[in-house]
């Protein structure tokens, strides 16, 4: 009877505590989500719910567009309006999943009768995900290190700069939902790898078209998989499991990813994916192989590997040639070249290299981005290889190739952030087993999270490892006295503070800004909004033809698009070099050459970003050497990027600038009337506060356009082309033109007399006149 | 060479004798699928390989239930029974025909 009710209580002492620490991971997720989620909503509560930047434009108009006409009417959406004359095949050139998801979510809102408008779950779609990101990061880590260390890697993703600059609310972009996707994919690869389950493999690949769907970063994931079974086998660690899982997961894989009409054939078709095929034959081979062994014995084994090898290697051989003389296998495409040369992308495509978020990262962006997290990822880096088994491999492999990537482009931090937090939580979770084991009296929620780490590592690590672990470090608290205990407690809770402010901080300072809503500060520290981005697209939408072609500089194209709702000549999709080098030489050659390119291109308005008078650095004068530079890569004859710098290599805009820099399109569509502008009383007139310079070229005529619009702040410029029959005409001046007119019928009757024809402006300005008079 | 043949006969024998009658089944259900995949490819290389997609989703079925098939050999066999814990013969068969559900739906997609 004793017995029984000593089994009895102590099997409710286990439920208890299981129960207690599931409550305590769901509780800490559950946090985790609404930290995250309220974090990203700096933007939309200072200024308000809209969708930001550049490429969430166009992925809101994709989206609102399959939401008004249907999912099959989207995919075969042929858009006349970007890329003006050429147009653009939307459906097979974007990943749908973005669309898909946020257009799956306002249909079952309305199914539910919550009739929410689309842009809002566009603009709340980033901050949603981020709560799935950092519970599949949980599941991630737990598999590969243990549940508490898992609370830590989700609590850090949920909150960490480098992670919430691509999700705040209103930046709806792939890379919003696609992290998540990543996380997610690994989760159930490690997942598979562990059980050798056809099943988890089934779901990593599902997971895996998820990822297809929304991101260009999908080769990352089907290039790194098949490298952590390389290395498995290397290391001579091959599993039937290994085996199974890998198999199912690249052939699954391979035919959904070529479902995505963008895909298509390139997963067997393009270098990036070839590794993951020759992985997968590999591990073919390798498993007849093993299983040739197991059923001989050695020296026969022997005898059949020599000739069977040689059979491969030759069909290998063959089959290599064959492919590349047929010309099957493209080579590599230059967005990877510049992955590995970091100069390539600087020497032959300028369109990479001018894109900021392609610049190779600086230490502090590591720092601003990952904070403390920098320092103690190492840290788990370590302790992962010190305990290395299969699937640790993997995650010290993803942390190698991450950071490689981060170091090359700005913009793949992205893809080190999750890798980061899952390390650094191993080591946080590490650190504290180590201080927090048996002091009892100083127990807060980490000492928790900590014993109900230790059940999990029982359920789902093979034994050997952790255990021993245990003992070492059992070994190692004798020789640790309570108050050092107690120190590195405090020290490391205080880190973790510090990190909480510095991830708040650097949400709400630099990366919650709409960038088409601009917040200045003035001295007494009130707020003001420069809304010059909407007025003028506004006007845009207002005042022009319903067919009016708009040329600017492509980071403006998906706005214009977006907003305005008119055609332009090219947009944030960089797909066309060619076209975007003509307007970039339209740009930088002088007005007449410039009313030729824009004539052929049928431009009816030109629009250009000027930050001069309120000091904005990010406007077209900034970005002018890019246009020069792309324009020179395609028209090196007429466009020199030499002719725009001064005798001593400045790019200056004031009297001492070059000529041609001074007389170029650019300029004077940026800088026209703004001689006569005195900003302030202490500095001259036409005072550029963002170069800090008094402009070179002040008094100035343009002949082929004319000024349409100009906002508030001077920060959006609207220029109308004129027609042909127009320019003719202001050049003579106001006081002769009484004479002219009298002149003019004499001419006519001269004219007839003589019985010459003359071009069509003539007839044109008769008409005019007449309907003048 | 005479190395290799008696090799491979005393393979053979060692396979007649010492798998069981279902991997033997299995192992039938393999040899046919690679009849089929080998079929396929040879149409390809006389006839072309113009609806591409088509010769994609056919080829790819057919390597991909070679390979599920494989997996399930694996997991059934009882010499790997420690290798795959808590993998039963019918939990693996049902991952099996979960696999070829989604397969299935996917060429049926695809193959146009």
């Amino acid at each position: 009877m004793v017995q029984a009710g000593s089994k009895k209580s102590s099997v409710s002492k286990i439920n208890t505590k299981a129960g207690i620490s599931s409550l305590i991971i769901f509780v800490v997720l559950l946090l985790a989500w609404i930290a995250g989620f309220s974090s990203r909503l700096f933007a939309v509560i200072r200024f308000e719910s809209i969708i930001h930047e550049f490429d969430p434009w166009f992925n809101y108009r994709a989206t609102a567009y399959m939401v008004k006409h249907g999912f099959y009417n989207f995919l075969n959406w042929f858009d006349e309006r970007a890329w003006y004359p050429l147009g653009r095949i939307v459906g097979g050139t974007v990943y749908p999943g973005l669309m898909l998801t946020s257009g799956s979510i306002h249909y079952i809102l309305h199914l539910l009768h919550i009739n929410v408008h689309i842009r809002d779950v566009c603009v709340f779609l980033a901050p949603v995900f981020s709560g799935l990101t950092a519970i599949s990061t949980y599941f991630l880590t737990k598999e590969l290190w243990s549940a508490g260390a898992g609370l830590f890697a989700a609590c850090f993703i949920a909150i960490v700069p480098g992670y919430i600059s691509r999700s705040v609310a209103g930046s709806y972009d792939n890379e919003g939902i696609a992290i998540f996707a990543l996380q997610f994919t690994y989760f159930l690869w490690i997942k598979s790898v562990k059980t050798g389950s056809v099943f988890w493999a089934v779901a990593a690949s599902l997971s895996y078209f998820y990822m297809v769907s929304a991101w260009g970063g999908y080769v990352f994931i089907i290039n790194l998989i098949p490298l952590h079974v390389f290395v498995l086998l290397l290391m001579g660690r091959y599993s039937n499991r290994l085996f199974t899982s890998y198999t199912t997961f690249y052939i699954l894989g391979l035919i959904f990813s070529m479902q995505i009409p963008f895909v298509g054939f390139q997963p067997i078709r393009t270098s990036e994916h070839m590794a993951a095929g020759g992985v997968f034959a590999l591990l073919f081979a390798v498993g007849v192989l093993k299983y040739m062994q197991s059923m001989m014995s050695k020296s026969e084994f022997k005898s059949l590997v020599v000739f069977g090898g040689l059979i491969s290697a030759a069909v290998v051989f063959l089959g290599v040639v064959l492919l590349t003389y047929a010309g099957y296998v493209a080579p590599w495409s230059g967005r990877f070249y510049s992955l590995w040369d970091t100069g390539y992308a600087k020497i032959h495509i300028p369109i990479i290299a001018s894109v900021s978020e392609h610049q190779p990262t600086t230490w502090f962006s590591f720092f601003f981005d990952l904070h403390i997290l920098v320092a103690t990822f190492p840290a788990g880096l370590w302790y992962t290889i010190k305990n290395i088994n299969d699937e640790r491999v993997f995650v010290v492999l993803y942390a190698l190739s991450a950071v490689y990537f981060a170091g090359v482009m700005v913009r793949l931090m992205l893809t080190l952030t999750p890798v980061v937090c899952i390390l650094s939580g191993i080591a946080f979770s590490g650190l504290l087993e180590l201080f927090l084991r048996e002091d009892d009296s100083s127990r807060g929620e980490d000492s928790e999270e900590e014993e109900q780490s230790t059940p999990s590592k029982r359920l789902y690590d093979k034994a050997g490892k952790v255990p021993k672990m245990k003992h070492e470090q059992s070994r190692d608290t004798d020789n640790i006295g309570p108050n050092l205990r107690s120190i590195v407690t405090v020290v490391i809770l205080l880190l973790l503070m510090l990190f909480a402010v510095h991830c708040t901080w650097v949400t709400s300072n630099a990366y919650s800004s709409p960038s088409i809503v601009l917040a200045s500060y003035g001295s007494d520290g009130t707020r003001q909004i420069l809304d010059d981005f909407r007025e003028a697209y506004f006007w845009l939408s207002q005042n022009t033809a319903d067919d009016a072609r708009i040329m600017s500089w492509w980071d403006y194209g998906y706005q214009i698009a977006g907003m305005a709702n008119r055609t332009t000549l090219v947009d944030n999709n960089t797909w066309n070099n060619s076209h975007i080098a003509l307007v970039g030489k339209a740009m930088s050659s002088n007005e007449s050459a410039a009313y030729e390119i824009m004539t052929a291109l049928d431009v009816d308005y030109v629009l250009v970003i000027f930050g001069g008078v309120i000091g904005y650095s990010g406007d077209d004068i900034n970005k002018f050497l890019w246009m020069v530079r792309i324009a020179e890569g395609e028209h090196p004859k007429d466009i020199r990027e030499s002719d725009y710098f001064t005798e001593h290599g400045e790019f200056r805009v004031d009297a001492e600038g070059s000529p041609t820099l001074l007389n170029c399109l650019m300029y004077k569509l940026s800088y026209y009337r703004f001689g006569e502008l005195k900003l302030d009383y202490r500095s001259p007139a036409g005072f550029d506060r963002t170069r800090n310079a008094v402009i070179g070229h002040k008094d100035f005529q343009l002949t082929y356009l004319e000024e349409a619009y100009t906002t508030e702040h001077w920060l959006v410029r609207v220029y109308r082309v004129k027609k042909p029959d127009e320019f003719n005409r202001p050049r003579i001046p106001i006081a002769n033109r009484i004479v002219k007119s009298s002149n003019y019928i004499t001419k006519k009757n001269i004219k007839r007399k003589k019985g010459t024809i003359k071009n069509k402006p003539l007839v044109v300005k008769g008409k005019r006149l007449s309907s003048k008079q | 060479m005479a190395q290799i043949t008696t090799v491979l006969s005393k393979f053979y024998n060692e396979y007649k004798t010492r798998t069981p009658k279902r991997l033997k089944a299995i192992d039938a259900y393999l040899f046919y699928i690679l009849l089929t995949g080998i079929t396929q490819f040879i149409y390809c290389l006389l006839v072309g390989t113009f609806p591409f997609n088509s010769f994609l989703s056919g080829f790819i079925s057919s390597v991909s239930c070679f390979v599920l098939a494989v997996c399930l050999r694996l997991q059934v066999n009882p010499e790997n029974k420690t290798q795959f814990n808590g993998i039963s013969p019918e939990r693996g068969f049902a991952d099996f025909i979960f696999a070829h559900i989604v397969l299935h739906l996917v060429v049926m997609n695809f193959i146009g």
